[in-house]
Parts: structure tokens; sequence; C-alpha cells
């Protein structure tokens, strides 16, 4: 894992110290509110609807027992016994005072984290593959670069006052975990004809009330060339992004506006001019860099484990686990873990400060202390020896996080909505709870197969419903909350926008509108192969419309 | 009808304003404000207590009695009175229990 060197920890303390004396001065009366909100923004401090609300950074989603512990200390201490992982691979704690905050930095930074990019019109946290480093399909770990990329953007002086928020997001494998597409910057690695490894590079994805797909601007970008092209694209976008409008100011509005090519011409002729100068990668630098990230030790070992198959024959739950749960490793005898944290019924994304003690506890004893938090919101053990199944999903089984439902439709992501944000137009959280209890039967999930619900409590879409094959967006009309539903959406290498497929429902009705759409699909699939995805974009909306509305 | 709402500074909890420019933790409490001229007087004593470094975040919100008790008419008002409707031990209701 990347230890922090003494540029790292240096200005993580200085940044600390800066806000307890920002906080004292605000206390004091010396700031106003006004002067005060962009420098607590900055440092992730958020006033929610019942309390304030403080988002720690999780870079590329990758952290150690050590620093999950802290999280379930500050959990324990400062807040109300849990936090919730989010979509960005952060957590957020919902009910810190503000008088403690400066003194939760402080224990962050003990363990090497802190608030810094998760928040304000920055580069944000870069995130990353949740798989990384272990995913058999990987050509590279792509955490190497996004770290790269953390150093190059953090506190970017030039960058700092974007005209609006920035996110970067990079996958190693070909298989999209990470929705780079949806990103104002995705990387893809990939490798040329020489085998060198470079990224394909897309531009002005992004959610949000105009959601777009991003557009490819390069094929191949060789690797030294990343911090140089990357800068090439903020210069760009810092000088003629829209700052007259908030809802203007993203950069892929700037893309449609402008036109791909002019852009793209723009954006060569920044990166023409800076390419041999100082952000060019020397290659010692990036092998630096990626050996913080060498694999743990893995000694190779049978791909099947007798201890795992004899209990799948003798366990339902666990077979379905084993099922739903488990990734391939690029290391043969071992997997990756999913830990769901989508409960039956539950909150998905809220994690105990217990649960965090035994996923840290697990970390440690199974998987050479690592674990990832994965933009779906769960957490991933990424090196797991087969064997150790058994005994780590009795662990999690205890622990209320061992859901064999990775990827199938009580695998929701969902936004905190109007149990918690400010922004929020509907509620998010109770509609995500009721989809999960509707279909929660471990045999009708495995029936329905990979599915995956999405749904945002408002038009900022934080809970990613326009890439959700079903998509729920949740609005106010006469002062009752109102979900519009959206069909056919994805979030990996084939991408879309989910399309809204009629008037919307009441809260009341959504779940079985939810359920007719899911009935109409298993009526038509070819085979239980086809996933709903594939069965809408085979048939189109209108056998769905048909179920919801009846015939034209 | 409307009252004056706002978060604490120190703690961010949600208030109202009450009587005699006191901030309520309960909306049952607060101070009801008619017309256009009241609640402009009630608007203008959160801003002292605002740059008093009481309250942040201070606006005015639609009201109704229900038999006599201050009820928010929008469901974001209701949720910020109470606390989250998926955490029913968090928040002010959890304290109303206990209370």
């Amino acid at each position: 894992m990347y230890r922090y060197d003494e540029f790292d920890a240096s200005f993580v303390n200085q940044r600390t110290e800066q806000f307890k004396d920002q906080v004292r001065r605000r206390l004091a009366g010396e700031l106003s509110e006004d002067e005060f909100k962009p420098l607590r923004l900055m440092n992730g401090l958020y006033l929610q609807l019942h309390a304030y609300m403080l988002r720690v950074a999780i870079p590329y989603g990758t952290l150690n027992g050590r620093q999950m512990r802290k999280l379930a200390h500050i959990a324990r201490t400062y807040d109300k016994g849990y936090g919730h992982f989010t979509t960005r691979q952060n957590i957020q704690f919902n009910w810190p005072k503000l008088e403690d905050t400066p003194k939760i930095l402080e224990e962050l930074a003990e363990v090497e984290m802190h608030a810094i990019q998760t928040s304000g019109n920055c580069i944000r946290n870069v995130t990353a593959d949740h798989f990384a480093g272990a995913a058999a399909d990987e050509i590279a770990d792509p955490r190497p670069y996004a770290e790269i990329l953390r150093q190059w953007s953090s506190l970017h002086p030039e960058f700092s006052f974007l005209p609006r928020k920035f996110k970067i997001a990079i996958t190693g494998a070909p298989n999209d975990r990470a929705a780079v597409q949806v990103h104002d910057i995705g990387l893809q690695l990939t490798r040329n004809d020489e085998g060198e490894i470079g990224f394909v590079v897309y531009v002005g994805g992004g959610l949000g009330r105009t959601p777009m797909i991003g557009r490819k601007v390069r094929d191949y970008l060789p690797e030294e060339d990343l911090l140089a092209y990357s800068e090439a694209i903020l210069r760009v976008y810092n000088r003629y992004g829209r700052r007259d409008n908030k809802y203007k100011a993203r950069i892929k509005i700037l893309v449609h506006e402008t036109g791909l090519e002019e852009l793209k011409a723009d954006i060569e002729e920044e990166f023409e001019k800076i390419r041999f100068g100082v952000l060019r990668l020397p290659d010692e630098e990036v092998r630096r860099i990626e050996a913080y990230f060498a694999p743990p030790p893995l000694e190779v070992g049978p791909s099947a484990s007798e201890a795992v198959e004899s209990r799948r024959n003798a366990d339902a739950a666990f077979a379905q686990f084993l099922a739903h749960n488990l990734n391939p490793h690029r290391v043969p005898g071992y997997t990756s873990v999913t830990l769901s944290m989508k409960p039956i019924g539950g909150i998905p994304g809220d994690a105990s400060d217990a649960q965090m003690e035994v996923i840290a506890d697990l970390a440690e004893q199974y998987g050479h202390d690592e674990i990832r938090i994965s933009h779906e919101q769960n957490v991933i053990l990424p090196h797991v020896k087969l064997d150790d199944v058994p005994a780590i999903y009795d662990r999690l089984s205890a622990a209320e996080i061992a859901e064999g439902n990775a990827g199938l439709i009580t695998d929701i992501i969902a936004c905190p909505g109007m149990d918690y944000c400010a922004l929020a137009t509907a509620r998010s959280i109770p509609v995500a709870q009721r989809i999960s209890e509707r279909f929660g039967t471990a045999e009708r999930q495995a029936e329905i197969g990979e599915l995956k619900i999405k749904i945002s409590g408002c038009i900022n879409a934080c809970g990613h419903h326009h890439v959700g094959h079903i998509g729920i967006l949740g609005l106010e009309k006469k002062g009752e909350e109102f979900y519009q539903v959206t069909l056919g959406g994805s979030a990996n290498e084939n991408a879309s926008i989910g399309e809204i497929v009629g008037r919307g429902f009441s809260s009341e009705e959504v779940i079985d509108a939810i359920e007719k759409l899911v009935d109409t699909y298993l009526g038509l699939r070819s085979g239980k192969e086809e996933t709903f995805l594939d069965a809408y974009r085979r048939v189109g909306e209108a056998p769905f419309k048909e179920a919801l509305y009846g015939a034209a | 009808m409307k009252v004056i709402t706002a978060n604490r500074l120190l703690n961010g909890d949600v208030v109202w304003l009450g009587e005699n420019g006191s901030w309520v933790e309960r909306i049952t409490l607060a101070r009801t404000f008619d017309g256009k001229d009241q609640v402009a007087e009630g608007l203008a004593i959160g801003q002292e207590a605002e740059k008093n470094q009481e309250v942040v975040s201070v606006y005015e919100m639609d009201v109704t009695l229900e038999d006599g008790v201050i009820v928010p008419v929008r469901l974001r008002e209701r949720i910020r009175a109470a606390g989250p409707t998926t955490h029913p031990q968090f928040g002010k209701q959890a304290q109303a229990v206990s209370a």
C-alpha cells in the first residue's frame, strides 16, 4: 500500500493545523459563515439536514486494517456509531460536531488519512476499480497511476478554483468496474502494439442534471504523458469552462458546447506546450510509486478448494455467497471477496463501528491487510485464499454483512436522500429498503440475476440513477415524494444513459412498478443468461412501458 | 404561518426561534410568525444570532397547527424536525422517546 512520504505527512499536518485555527476563528467570531463555509468545505465538512457531515477521503478506495479501525473509533467516539460508504469510495460521518472536527482530522492524520479533495471545486479524490491489483482480467494495477494523479492534483494551486468540481476515475481492466465513462476524465489502461502501457482517455462524462457519456479523446496516451495530458485538459477546462452558471460549469457542458474536435485540438495544443516539461513522468518515478502497490506474496494454490466445495453443497446461503460475492483473482488459489453492505432491508453503504472492526480483523487475519471500498458501496477483501473463504463467511454472517447479493437486485446504490441531505427532494434509502425486502429471498434474487438498481434523491444524481439498469430519481411534486424511473442505463465499458420510461410514481406505487418491470423482464428474456440490461437492449422499452401504463 | 429555523453553529443541531430570541430544540416550542412584517422581524433576530455565532443557515419555513401543535408543512422539514426516517433511534425523535 502507498505510505505517506515526508511531503504528504507535512501537508496533511499543516492542513489540520490550519483548519483547527479556522474553527477557532469561526467560533471566536473572527470569521463569518460566508467566509468559513468554503474553508470547511475544503476539509470535507458540510452542513446537512440534522447536523454537520464529514466526508473522509479514501484515495482510490484502498485502506488497511489500522485505518479501518480508526474509522470505527471515529464513528464510536465522535459520531453515533456508524459511517456511510459513498459512491466515490469515501466514507461519511453524519453527526460530527463542528467543535470536534479538528480533533477528528488530527486522529485521521495519525493513520495517513484526511478529508482533502472530498468537496469543493477542485480535482476530487481519484477513484479506481475496487478489484485493482487482484482481478484476473486486469492489464495492470491502476492505483499507481491514481496515486500519481493524487500527488499531482492535491492542493494544485492552479486547479483549486475550477469552474466546478472535477472527477477522475481509472480502471486497469477491460471490464470497467470504475464507471470511467461517466467521469470528467476517465482512464482505461491499455497496451500498444509494442506491449507498452498507456491509457484510453475519455473526457466530459458525468451524471447530475445533464448526464453524458464521456467522449474518447485519445486511443492511446503513453504512460509518460499522463500528467502533462491531464494538465492540458484541466487548463483548457479552467480557461473555457463556464463560470456564469453553476449548472453548466462541468467540463461535459464545455465538450458539448464547444464540440469534440475543437476541444480536442485545444487540449492537444496545450499538451504540445508542456509535454516535454516538468510533468513528463520519469520511468523510475512510476516504478518507485508502483513498488508501494507491489502485490502481497501469494502462493499459487489449487484453483478449487475442498473446504469450499464440500460446504457449497451443504449450505445454500454459502453457495449463494460463493456464486455472487467472489471475483476471479489473477493468482490461482485466491479470490477477491465482496462484503455486502446491503443486508436485506438495510441501508445501502452503512457500516457500524463493530462491523468496521470485523472488517479490519478479517483483512489483517486473512487478507494481507488490504481493504477496498467500491463505488457500489460495498467492501472488498481483494486477496483472500480460497481455503479461508468459509471462515471469513462465518465471521461476516455473525456481523450481518454476508448477504450473497453482489450485483443482484438488492445490491442497490442509494444516495443518503432526504433522510440526511440538504439538497435532496425525496428519500432514497427507504425506497432501497423496500425493494430489498420485496425481492430479498435468495431464490428470487438468484432467479432474476444481474440487475443494478440505482437510486438518487435529487437531480444531482449521487446515487448514479442514470446508469442503473433500472434507475430511480426521487423528486418532489405538489409537496409529495415522486419517483421517476429510467431503464437501460449502464456504467461499464458499454456505458449508456437510462431513458425515462414514462410518468413517475408515488412513494406507494414505485415498488409495485419495479416489480412489474422485473416480471416483464422474466417473462420475455430469451434465457437465464440474458440479463435485464441485455433483454432491454434487445426488445426496447415498449413491453416495459406497456406493463407499467397499459397499451397505448 | 411560519417559524424561523437554523442549525446551532457549535454542533449543527436543528433549532427554531422561540420566545425572547431563544433557540429551542423542539419545533412545538417555536414562536410562530404571521405575515411579511412579522417574518421579517423573525429573520432579523435570526441574522443577529448568526452574527453572534449562535446559529447558521437561518431561514423561514411553513408550518400549520394540528390540534394546536406546530407541524411543518414540507416533508423535508418534518424529517428535519424528527430525524432520519430510516434511523428512529437517532435525532430528535429519539430524544422525544427517552425524555
